[in-house]
This record gives structure tokens, sequence and C-alpha cells, in this order.
């Protein structure tokens, strides 16, 4: 793992990745030559298809998989916040909000109030995880990832399960915590029509980065507009895609009005 | 009255059990992995066999089966094998193989049930002392390992992400879970081993208001377990393990409805 140099003008690089490739095996790879660097602060969201690799390219920035083709490197120290898909915890683990908080991680009384207020969900320390509804479930994911003074916050697929206007208010969340800590967020979605309006740029993936760009070049699309626009305050926009090339053709030149390519 | 020598030492032995399947019981409830214990067990007959057919401990022999089956459990789950027909697979062949070579041992008379079923009052001197070390590193593994064991049983992922590695830890439950088989074998047997991770956590969970609470209540209520079992098989004369396993399949059916009763009483 080469380490990033802190600095630079203005932009300080958290995550950057080169001519990445993963292979689970002896089958396919699941991502080829991905290039894709995260910025502090910047809010990024990588969207594509189911088995497009979203996860894996995540998994592969935090070093959770090796590379087997590429680098990934990070800043020195980088303090990332992880917030996994909706967990499946067994009936029969007694554990609370306060204790899951604490798990590995030294935290007063005070910080898990704090850390709980902080993401909208107070007064839940002596609940049972076991008992909480979706939305304060991923809340309180989302206040164990803020415990550690996050540089970056990588989300993956985080509203997986909740409803419409559930994931809307843990998107407003999200942009919320972010204007209030400064950090990155790096969040993926396999919901091509659903990404948050706040994003810098929207990362497509399937395999292969297809294309990336600003969201707001999209996010005027009348018919996704309608469905979505009004009842989210304005937190979930559109990001118009069609997957007319195939994956098994990654270097078949395609046009797209809405993304930057860079094959 | 005196309490006789066995007795006290089939005492010791039971306590000591309780003490190291406890907390990785629960563990092994929350990981549902209830299926992978029974086969380690099962995997302690073929360790009987071995150790008979090369004369080493039967202690040894027990820990190594257990050690090779849980490994490959562990390594066929890892490739993409289905969990639970590995674990068919591998748990019945090491029943079977071992019962096989049992029979094949030339001028070996053996007392099968008393590996099936735990023979707790012929436990010598010498076996608590490999039981209690067995269990001490058990425990000393438990304690040393137990924040991780836990974020990698809520999520392997999650875990990862704390800078833990999953892989360490499945390793160490798989280690302690060979080494609770080795330690039972002569308590309970191998049939009733998995009976003595799964009963107790499931009794303390009616009562356990978190993850730490439910592992000392295991302890707890297999040692209750162990205390009940045993009077009533001296007084009854009763096959010891079952009895005690019986005495813990009591507690639990006890707690559940008393806590059904609480629930309904404090409706109404």
């Amino acid at each position: 793992m080469r380490r990033l140099p802190q600095g630079g003008l203005g932009m300080t690089t958290l995550i950057e990745a080169k001519g990445l490739s993963v292979a689970y095996g002896a089958a396919a790879p699941v991502l080829r030559h991905v290039d894709f660097i995260l910025q502090a602060g910047e809010i990024v969201t990588i969207v594509g298809p189911n088995g497009s690799g979203k996860s894996t390219l995540l998994r592969a920035l935090l070093g959770m998989v090796a590379p087997t083709a590429g680098t990934v490197s990070r800043a020195t120290g980088l303090r990332v916040g992880y917030v996994p898909q909706a967990l499946h915890l067994d009936a029969n683990l007694p554990l609370s909000v306060a204790r899951f908080l604490r798990l590995n991680r030294r935290l007063g009384q005070a910080q898990v109030a704090a850390l709980l207020a902080r993401v909208g969900a107070p007064g839940l320390e002596a609940r049972s995880l076991a008992t909480l509804s979706g939305g304060q479930f991923q809340r309180v994911l989302l206040a164990r990832a803020l415990a550690g003074n996050p540089q970056v916050l990588v989300l993956d697929e985080p509203t997986k399960g909740l409803d419409q206007p559930g994931t809307a208010a843990f998107y407003r969340l999200i942009e919320q915590v972010r204007r209030e800590l400064g950090c990155a967020v790096l969040s993926v979605s396999h919901d091509l029509h659903v990404v948050m309006s706040a994003s810098d740029r929207v990362v497509c993936l399937n395999g292969h980065v297809c294309c990336e760009g600003a969201p707001s070049v999209v996010s005027n699309a009348p018919e996704y507009r309608a469905l979505f626009g009004l009842g989210t305050g304005g937190a979930l926009a559109l990001y118009q895609h069609h997957h007319d090339h195939g994956a098994d053709h990654p270097d078949h030149p395609h046009d797209h009005e809405t993304c930057n390519h860079d094959h | 009255m005196i309490i006789d020598a066995f007795v006290l030492r089939a005492l010791v032995a039971g306590l000591i059990v309780a003490v190291a399947a406890g907390p990785l019981g629960c563990l092994v409830v929350w990981r549902r992995m209830a299926y992978f214990g029974d086969a380690t067990a099962h995997a302690a007959v073929l360790g009987v066999a071995l150790a008979l057919a090369f004369d080493v401990s039967i202690f040894a022999g027990t820990l190594f089966a257990a050690l090779v089956v849980a490994g490959a459990v562990s390594t066929l789950a890892g490739r993409g094998w289905a969990m639970d027909t590995t674990l068919g697979v591998l748990a019945h062949s090491a029943l079977a193989l071992g019962l096989v070579v049992v029979s094949l041992l030339q001028g070996v008379r053996l007392n099968l049930e008393s590996f099936l079923f735990g023979d707790i009052l012929t436990v010598t001197a010498r076996d608590l002392w490999l039981m209690g070390g067995g269990a001490a590193l058990v425990s000393a593994l438990m304690l040393w390992r137990w924040e991780g064991l836990l974020a990698a049983t809520i999520s392997e992922d999650l875990a990862q992400s704390m800078g833990l590695n999953p892989a360490r830890e499945r390793l160490v439950l798989t280690l302690a879970l060979a080494l609770v088989v080795a330690v039972a074998l002569k308590v309970v047997g191998a049939l009733l081993i998995a009976a003595m991770l799964l009963i107790p956590p499931a009794t303390a969970r009616i009562y356990a208001r978190s993850p730490e609470g439910m592992a000392l209540l295991a302890i707890g209520a297999a040692a209750l377990a162990v205390l009940a079992g045993l009077g009533a098989s001296l007084i009854w004369d009763t096959p010891a393990g079952p009895s005690i396993v019986t005495a813990a399949a009591a507690m639990f059916a006890a707690s559940l409805g008393g806590a059904a009763l609480i629930r309904r009483l404090s409706r109404g």
C-alpha cells in the first residue's frame, strides 16, 4: 500500500486508485482498470447495476480486498467512517445501542449521547439493536461511523431496505453531517435513478468506469423529477443513464450526453 | 456425609466444562454455528479411535481430530460450499469412520458408550489437570479476543473496517471449539457436547441484557445443570452426561415458561 503525501495546493487527495483490477479466484475480474480519485470534502456517489462491482470497489479502496492489478493509495493516517450494508443481527444477541457504539472503542456516556443526537436518534442508548426500525438502525450505524471523527464517510448502499421517505431523510442527514464535519462522502447505490443531488461527482460503474460526471447535468430530467424530486426536500436527484453498451465490450466507443467519457 | 473423591472430581470436571462452554456457546448461537459445533464434536469419536490406534492420549487425539474437521469445514465453506452440506458430510463421515476404526483395533476392549455419552464418574486427577488447562486456554482466548469476536459476529465488514481480521477471529473460534470438545468429551460425550454449547446460552438469552451478561449467565446455567444432573444421576443411578443435559433442558423449558408467564402477567 502506497501512502499519499499530505498537502498540495488546495485539494488533498484522500484515496486514489490507478488501473485497479480485482478478481475473486479464477472467476472473471469484478473490476477492470478502474481509475478513481477522492479529494478531501468531496461527495462522490458510485452507481451501477447489481454485480457491477460497486461494493468491491469500496472494499478495494478501503484495503479490505487486495487488488489483482493496479494500485490503491490512501492518505497517511486516513480516518475512515464505514457504514456497512444493512446488518442481519441474530435475535439471540442482546446488544444495546450504546454497547454497539462502544464496540472496540472507548466512548463516554456523553460522547454516546452526542453521537446519537447528531444522527437524529437521541435517547436510543438503552434500546436493543434488534428492536430498532430500519431507519433508526441506519442512523445508529452512521453514529458508529462518525465516532472516529472521519475524514471520509464510506457508505455501502446505506438505504437498502428503507422506503422512499426513509431514504430521503437519511440522505438529508448525510448532507447535514457533511456540512458540519466537512468530511468527504463516498457512497454506493444500486439505484441508477436515485443519487444525492449534493454529489459533486457520480461514477457509473459496470465492471469498469462507464462514465462519471456532475449529477446537476441530469437532475432536470422531468419524468424522474416528478417521481422523486419534490417530496424529498431536494435530497434525491436523478441520474439518467442508459446501458446500451455491453459489459463485455468495455472499450466499445459510445456516446453519452450526460457523462464525461474517459475511455 | 462424606463425598467420595470420584464424585468431587466429577463435579469439578463438570464445572470446568461449564466455564469453557458458556461464552463460546454464546458465540456459537449468535453466529448460527450450532451445526458446526455438532460436527466438531462428532469428530471427537474419530479422535478417540486415532488416539487408541497410535497410542497417544485421548485428549490429544480428540483435540487433533476436532481441529482437522473444524479447519476442513472452515476451508470448504470459505471456498463457497454450502455450510450445511459441508458439515453434514464431514460430521457424519468423521463419526462413522471413528466407529469403524475403533471396531478394527485389535486387542482394544473399549466401552464406546462412554465416549458417545460421557463417563464423568471415571474422571481422574490427571484428566482434571488437562481439562483445566484446556478450559483456561479457552477462557483466555475469549477474554483476549472478545471485542474482536463480537465485532466479527455482528458484521465481518464492520470488523474489517475497524482494522480487525475476521479470518483470525474465525481461527480463534475454531481453536476454542476444538479445545472445548476435547475438554467436554469425558463429561457429556461426543453426541451431547453440542448440547452443552447451545442449551445454557439459550437459557441465558431469556435473562441477558448484554453480550457479556449472556456469556456469564450461560456459565451459571451450565454449572447449575452440572450440579442438578450429577445429583440426579447419583440419586437415581442414571447416566451422568445425559442427566446433565436433561437438567439443562429442563432449566431452559422452565425459564421459557416463566418468561412467558411474566409477560402475560405484566400485560394483564
